[in-house]
């Protein structure tokens, strides 16, 4: 099947229970969920999640549709074919005795990241960029001995003035899926 | 003006205009009980909490209104789960109340505590764990909403004992706001898609309407009617669907699906535009999906979004409330005459006829259904077990009014019979409630005869009894070379189990004592029972074997009822 990577971006209510039903529909249609990423958004009492699933976009669509009928979720979009900024977040241990402590911060220095922590006999960098960004970083240090790798998962918004899940304007996805019709 | 979490809770319940509880008491709902005799709220009390959830399910199907159950914390409330899911499947409005341990207790396993919500997660439309007891009204509001609107669904409360027994200064707000930014119950259909709809209407030759449950749900049988007489456009329906078209009207051709008439399906597949309305194209509708109305462009008519495209390819999606799609649909139908359509599905209809009930000698089942039609008039609310007697309900009963054929469709939950018509008739006291049942269903269930006694529901019972699982033998039957594995059913003597609650009954072994029976039944003042012994080995036909298409239906061999059925060349059951 056409199976690929979609980022869904969701408004929704501070409620307990509300990730669980969302994760729930995922779980039902045996999706892995890549990442899932949750944090407080723009509005009082409601957080926003970016959800990464590898899926057909046939049945993503599906589970999108019944995401919206969640009474917690205010708004969902599929936002992969978007043109968006994603970025994640990893914090990655290495073992670093002080000989090569050197080599290590030549290439964090590369990567534009950050040495956040030093022990006696290991570092931590601190990363943030695509995916594909963390992977070259994490390729290049794996030879020094990964100790603990903790990333957050993709977060991401449309570039330019229009938002994922706006909440006063009319939701553009609903007037696509009616055109589409 | 001081007032305790029970007491917030009754006075919600009674300002959403409810009038009857159906639950069952133990320790966690014991402070909400206390003061249960204050509100004008009926109780009754079942004797299994499965029977709490059915009743309110059926009191929500015959009504259109919440249905209300209520139970404690642990197993009351595990006891629900199945009538909870029963009534998810069907998207039945339901609120249902349960008890919680006290809030210091809940998370370490204290005595009879469960995770009600969590458990109920995947089978309500929404639910809810009450901390506060202030925060009561606006649950108890938005609960009712959520119910009872847009696809309704059941959502469930679950209360903990201190918030029952709590005692605040509370003065019920005389309105109570609904906050829910996420939830849009009703849109209306697109224009520019009615006006698609239209069109294909005018330009179809053999245009057919597929009615379901969600016609029901919105009350638009009489714009269904309208256009169907307008546009002149036969009409067959679901399972659920029974009712919303009237089904002694010329244009009906009766329902489809696994059991459905064999013309109802043909009609489906030959027609040339598909207009399923308020539908889900559940497995058991469709057939074989890909062969499912193979010459039809389709027309999918429906409240909720995540049903369009879910299971078959659509040319015409329209999402919006069911009543005011047709309403606007109406306005743009015109006149039309589609003789030539029709007489090909009256071909069907003579070719490939319903089994005559009025054939053979023995007691059959489809007999018993005929005649309970013709005693009541067709007047009857019916409600169903599930299995073979649920077809046979379903088949051989005219149902002309909307709301009037009770049945488990989307989980067929044995069991289900009983206890909804109990609620039934509880929610439509003036009308006549048939119970159609299984023998092997009635007995996960026949504990509710002591409620029918205590609280005077006047519930008629038809036991349609086989001495089997009848619907699994007969798939023993047709698919398993008549291995009848755990299929026969010993069963009580029905017609004394009813004496021992005080219930009049009989046992009709003969056809000509059926409708004396049935007569006597319909006379007596309170419930009834009738043990009907028929045929053990009589099958449902049509059948469109599992995996199957629905032009590949079974009809009945001509002598089924003695068993002469040849299963060489039927498909293997892949279900
Ligand atoms: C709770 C439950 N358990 C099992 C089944 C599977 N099942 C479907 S029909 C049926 C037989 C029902 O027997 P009975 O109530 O006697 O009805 P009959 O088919 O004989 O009319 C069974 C076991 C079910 N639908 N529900
Ligand atoms: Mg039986």
């Amino acid at each position: 099947m056409d199976d690929m990577k979609h980022t869904l971006v969701a408004l929704v209510q501070d409620h307990p229970g509300v990730l669980n039903r969302m994760v729930s529909l995922f779980r039902r249609r045996g999706f892995n969920i890549d990442s899932i990423a949750v944090g407080h958004s723009e509005i009082p009492d409601m957080s926003r999640v970016t959800i990464v699933v590898n899926g057909s976009g046939a049945i993503v669509e599906q589970v999108r549709k019944q995401l919206d009928k969640i009474i917690d979720v205010v708004k969902v979009a599929d936002i992969t074919d978007d043109n968006i900024t994603a970025r994640e977040l990893a914090l990655i241990k290495v073992k670093a005795t002080s000989a090569i402590r050197r080599e290590i911060i030549e290439i964090v220095d590369i990567f534009r990241a950050h040495i956040v922590d030093v022990g006696q006999d290991s570092v931590t960098i601190q990363i943030t960029g695509d995916e594909d960004k963390i992977e070259s970083l994490l390729n290049l240090v794996r030879g020094f001995g990964i100790m603990e790798i903790s990333r957050t998962g993709r977060i991401a918004m449309p570039r330019g003035n229009v938002g994922s899940t706006p909440l006063a304007e009319k939701t553009p996805e609903k007037a696509k899926r009616l055109k589409a019709g | 003006m001081k007032m305790s979490g029970g007491q917030i809770l009754c006075e919600g319940l009674v300002r959403e205009g409810v009038d009857v509880i159906f639950g069952f008491p133990g320790g966690a709902v014991l402070p909400l009980y206390d003061v249960l005799p204050e509100f004008p709220l009926r109780h009754i009390l079942v004797r299994h909490e499965q029977g709490a959830a059915h009743a309110a399910d059926g009191y929500a199907r015959a009504t259109g209104r919440v249905g209300v159950c209520l139970a404690t914390s642990g197993p009351g409330a595990t006891n629900l789960v199945t009538g909870i899911a029963n009534a998810y499947l069907d998207s039945v409005p339901m609120v249902a109340i349960t008890g919680q341990v006290a809030r210091p207790f809940i998370g370490k396993d204290a005595f009879q505590e469960i995770d009600i919500t969590g458990i109920t997660l995947p089978i309500t439309k929404h639910n809810y764990l009450v901390l506060e007891t202030s925060s009561i009204p606006s649950v108890v509001r938005e609960a009712f909403h959520i119910a009872g609107t847009g696809r309704p669904g059941p959502v469930l409360i679950d209360i903990p004992r201190d918030v029952f027994a709590e005692q605040i200064d509370f003065h019920y707000p005389e309105t109570v706001e609904v906050d829910l930014p996420g939830y849009k119950p009703t849109v209306r259909g697109h224009p520019a898609q009615i006006k698609k709809a239209a069109r294909a209407i005018a330009e179809s030759e053999k245009p057919l309407i597929l009615a379901g449950r969600g016609v029901l749900i919105s009350g638009a049988h009489r714009e269904l009617r309208q256009l169907a007489e307008t546009a002149q456009v036969p009409v067959v329906t679901t399972l659920l669907g029974i009712g919303s078209f009237p089904e002694t009207h010329v244009l009906s051709y009766g329902m489809v699906g696994m059991h459905g008439m064999a013309y109802a399906n043909k009609a489906v597949s030959s027609t040339d535009l598909l207009i399923a309305i308020g539908m889900r194209f559940d497995d058991r509708v469709t057939g074989k999906i890909n062969a499912f109305a193979p010459h039809a462009r389709i027309i999918h008519i429906d409240l909720d979004p995540a049903e369009i495209g879910k299971n078959v390819r659509v040319d015409v999606p329209i999402v919006g409330d069911i009543a005011p799609v047709l309403k606007e649909l109406n306005k743009l139908i015109t006149t039309a005459n589609h003789a030539e359509w029709i007489e090909q599905l009256e071909d069907f209809r003579r070719k490939h006829p319903m089994v005559d009930a009025s054939d053979g000698e023995g007691l059959l089942p489809q007999y018993v259904v005929d005649k309970i039609y013709e005693v009541t008039g067709g007047e009857a609310i019916i409600a169903t077990g599930v299995g073979q007697n649920q077809m046979w309900a379903a088949q051989h009963y005219w149902y002309n009014k909307p709301n009037s054929f009770i049945s488990s469709g989307g989980l067929g939950t044995m069991g289900f019979g009983l206890p909804a018509a109990m609620g039934a008739k509880v929610g439509c006291p003036d009308s006549t409630v048939w119970c159609i049942d299984g023998d092997g269903s009635l007995q996960m269930t026949i504990q509710e005869l002591a409620t029918l006694v205590q609280d005077k529901i006047a519930v008629k019972i038809a036991v349609l009894n086989n001495g089997y699982l009848g619907m699994v033998r007969q798939w023993q039957e047709l698919f398993y070379n008549k291995r009848y594995v755990a299929t026969p059913l010993y069963c009580p003597d029905f017609v004394k189990i009813a004496e021992g609650y005080c219930i009049a009954g009989l046992r009709v072994t003969r056809r000509e004592d059926v409708v004396p029976a049935l007569e006597k039944a319909m006379a007596h003042d309170g419930p009834f029972l009738i043990d009907f012994m028929v045929e053990p080995e009589e099958n449902v036909f049509p059948m469109v074997p599992p995996g199957a298409s629905l032009a590949e239906v079974m009809e009945a061999p001509r002598k089924s009822r003695k068993g002469l059925i040849d299963t060489s060349s039927l498909p293997v059951s892949n279900i």
